[in-house]
């Protein structure tokens, strides 16, 4: 019997063979933990009584969830932060550095078949690398500070594929929407969603990216994409006897599920669930007060093109606020000298520091009773972005920079 | 952890309690205390819970109970004020892990959730592996966990466990 990706990575790490049900116990590659659940890991780190973490290199910190900081309560929990990096000689992130998610692959912290933990529902994104990765809480988080390693269930795979050509001005985001609103949000519980077929080969890293780091909104363990020639095209190099991960034709799957997407048309999630996902041409005249283009899902340099292309010699509408926020100080650099900060500017978008933004309604965007966004992120959860009777629709760069043009939820191919 | 309880009052949720509804994202930036997490536990579903929670109450979810984020202070809001046991139809995978973390008993059971009605008291006995309901006078089986983890809830958590047994639970002893 073959095996799957993650059945492979698992067996790597656990140095026993790894099928689906087991529980291994494995090594782990890299840990992360951001200023939204790195205090609690630390302190559960300090209640173990332990002294150092296993491995100083392989544990990444962030300061990017409310940042800067908004308050003195969190400052103080930022300084714990602090002196926790330099008391141990970890890596953070501070300020304006950019979202965990687009740090880790970019900095070189995934490589495939690693494992990759991350105190963020969002760790799931890695798997576009060839990883397997995956959300975790501060106790465990803590648990791999202390030992570099983790229990887990290997999980069962789901896997998605995705035949056919996506259409003009239709994104990634659109194929996870749709995959997500078809699955539901706990249609793919515990197990590992695995993307393939034509759509995703077509796919550069970073839209695989997105994709990857929504497969926990339909309730996932962790997505999954197969290593292949634009993995390594991404990291710049593959070192001595780097493996390509990639499922065996004879593996086992709980389920394989074929799509043909080339009429798949922009998607949005309506409110108030990742799963209540309609196409956009079907949901009516729908008014916004403030578009979001950023966070972990969808804020890389591709996304600013689209969006960058799209305003090029229009305005934002009267009374919608654009908010841009790069995901990275490099995507920040790079769009500015590309020149899609200035064109986005120019057409009347706020550009926030790089972070995570008002994604989890913290900071730079929270909205007021009644209000409406769409935005490029990743959940409309009842308050996520504010108050509890505010509304949050998500969709694609393409759909959010349409939207903005016009105050209206709207295709962006009419644009 | 205790072996055997008799839950107080019962609360009933829907389903898809995400856990920004269980303690909204602004509360985690501000506290890493239990007991001040527990004012603001299950807000975004009920502003006013944290006041009708007693100690010894338990929660009753319905599917995909605690998805979204990871936060660990979901979880603990719920330990903070007292809640000694989550049950629903269905939990997501973080906030199942994160709650037996924290020694919080968390129980999947779908027919009996279906079962429940106001006033309701259950029996729970983990070693057993049951729960009852009193009304029905009638018993569900608790899906059981690896050794492991049961040694780690009967411990009150993973802190709790280390700080008891000087490794992790699943480490072998010795």
């Amino acid at each position: 019997m073959g095996q799957t990706i993650v059945e492979k990575i698992l067996s790597k790490a656990s140095h026993d063979k790894a099928e689906a049900g087991d529980i291994v116990v494995a090594d782990v590659d890299y840990i992360m933990a951001h200023d939204g659940t790195g205090p609690l890991a630390i302190e559960a780190f300090r209640q173990f009584g332990a002294k150092k973490v296993w491995d100083n290199k392989r544990v990444i910190l962030f300061i990017d969830h409310d940042s800067p900081s908004d308050s003195e309560e969190l400052s103080t929990l930022h300084e714990l932060m602090r002196g926790f990096a330099k008391e141990q000689g970890i890596r953070l992130y501070d300020v304006g550095q950019g979202v965990c998610h687009q740090l880790m692959p970019e900095q070189g912290y995934v490589r495939p078949g690693y494992v990759v933990g991350g105190a963020d529902s969002h760790t799931c994104t890695y798997g576009a690398l060839g990883a397997f990765s995956t959300g975790l809480g501060s106790s465990d988080v803590a648990a791999i500070f202390l030992s570099g390693k983790l229990w887990f269930r290997v999980p069962e795979t789901i896997r998605f594929v995705l035949n056919g050509q996506l259409g003009p001005m239709v994104a990634p985001k659109d194929v996870i929407l749709y995959l997500i609103g078809e699955t539901g949000a706990d249609g793919a519980t515990y197990k590992s969603v695995e993307f393939a077929g034509p759509v995703v080969e077509d796919m550069t890293v970073d839209g695989r990216l997105t994709v990857c780091n929504m497969a926990v909104e339909m309730g996932g363990k962790n997505g999954i994409t197969a290593t292949d020639e634009e993995t390594f095209k991404f990291l710049g190099d593959r070192r001595p006897g780097e493996d390509y991960y990639v499922s065996d034709a004879d593996a086992a799957y709980s389920s394989v599920i074929e799509y043909d997407l080339s009429r798949l048309e922009p998607q949005v999630a309506c409110p108030s669930m990742v799963d209540n996902v309609k196409p956009v041409a079907e949901i009516g005249k729908v008014e916004i007060d403030q578009a979001v283009l950023g966070s972990c899902t969808n804020a890389r340099v591709s996304d600013l093109e689209v969006a960058a292309h799209l305003v090029k010699g229009r305005k934002v509408a009267e009374g919608v606020r654009f908010l841009v926020i790069p995901a990275s100080q490099k995507v920040y650099l790079d769009a500015l000298r590309k020149g899609y900060i200035e064109t986005l500017l120019e057409a009347g978008a706020s550009i926030c520091n790089p972070g995570c933004g008002p994604c989890c309604g913290l900071h730079q965007g929270i909205l007021a009773a009644g209000e409406v966004a769409v935005s490029t992120t990743n959940r409309n959860f009842v308050g996520r972005m504010g108050h509890r009777t505010s509304m949050v629709y998500l969709a694609s760069p393409a759909t959010v920079t349409a939207s903005a043009l016009t105050g209206v939820i709207t295709d962006p191919r009419g644009v | 952890m205790v072996d055997r309880l008799v839950s107080r009052s019962l609360h009933f949720f829907g389903d898809n309690i995400s856990t920004d509804l269980i303690i909204p994202g602004k509360y985690k930036f501000k506290t890493t205390d239990a007991k001040e997490l527990a004012q603001h536990a299950m807000e975004g579903a009920d502003p006013e819970f944290s006041k009708k929670a007693r100690e010894g109450d338990v929660i009753v979810g319905g599917e995909n109970f605690g998805c979204g984020s990871s936060r660990e202070q979901a979880p603990l809001a719920l330990v903070g004020l007292g809640i000694k046991a989550v049950m629903a139809k269905s939990f997501a995978r973080i906030f199942y892990r994160n709650a037996l973390n924290l020694g919080l008993p968390v129980i999947e059971n779908r027919q009996a959730v279906e079962d429940l009605v106001e006033g309701d008291r259950l029996e729970i006995d983990f070693r057993k592996g049951n729960i009852t309901n009193i009304r029905l006078n009638k018993s569900y089986p608790i899906k059981p966990l690896p050794p492991f983890l049961l040694e780690m809830l009967e411990a009150d958590g993973l802190v709790a466990f280390y700080k008891k047994y000087g490794r992790l639970p699943w480490q072998k002893a010795g």
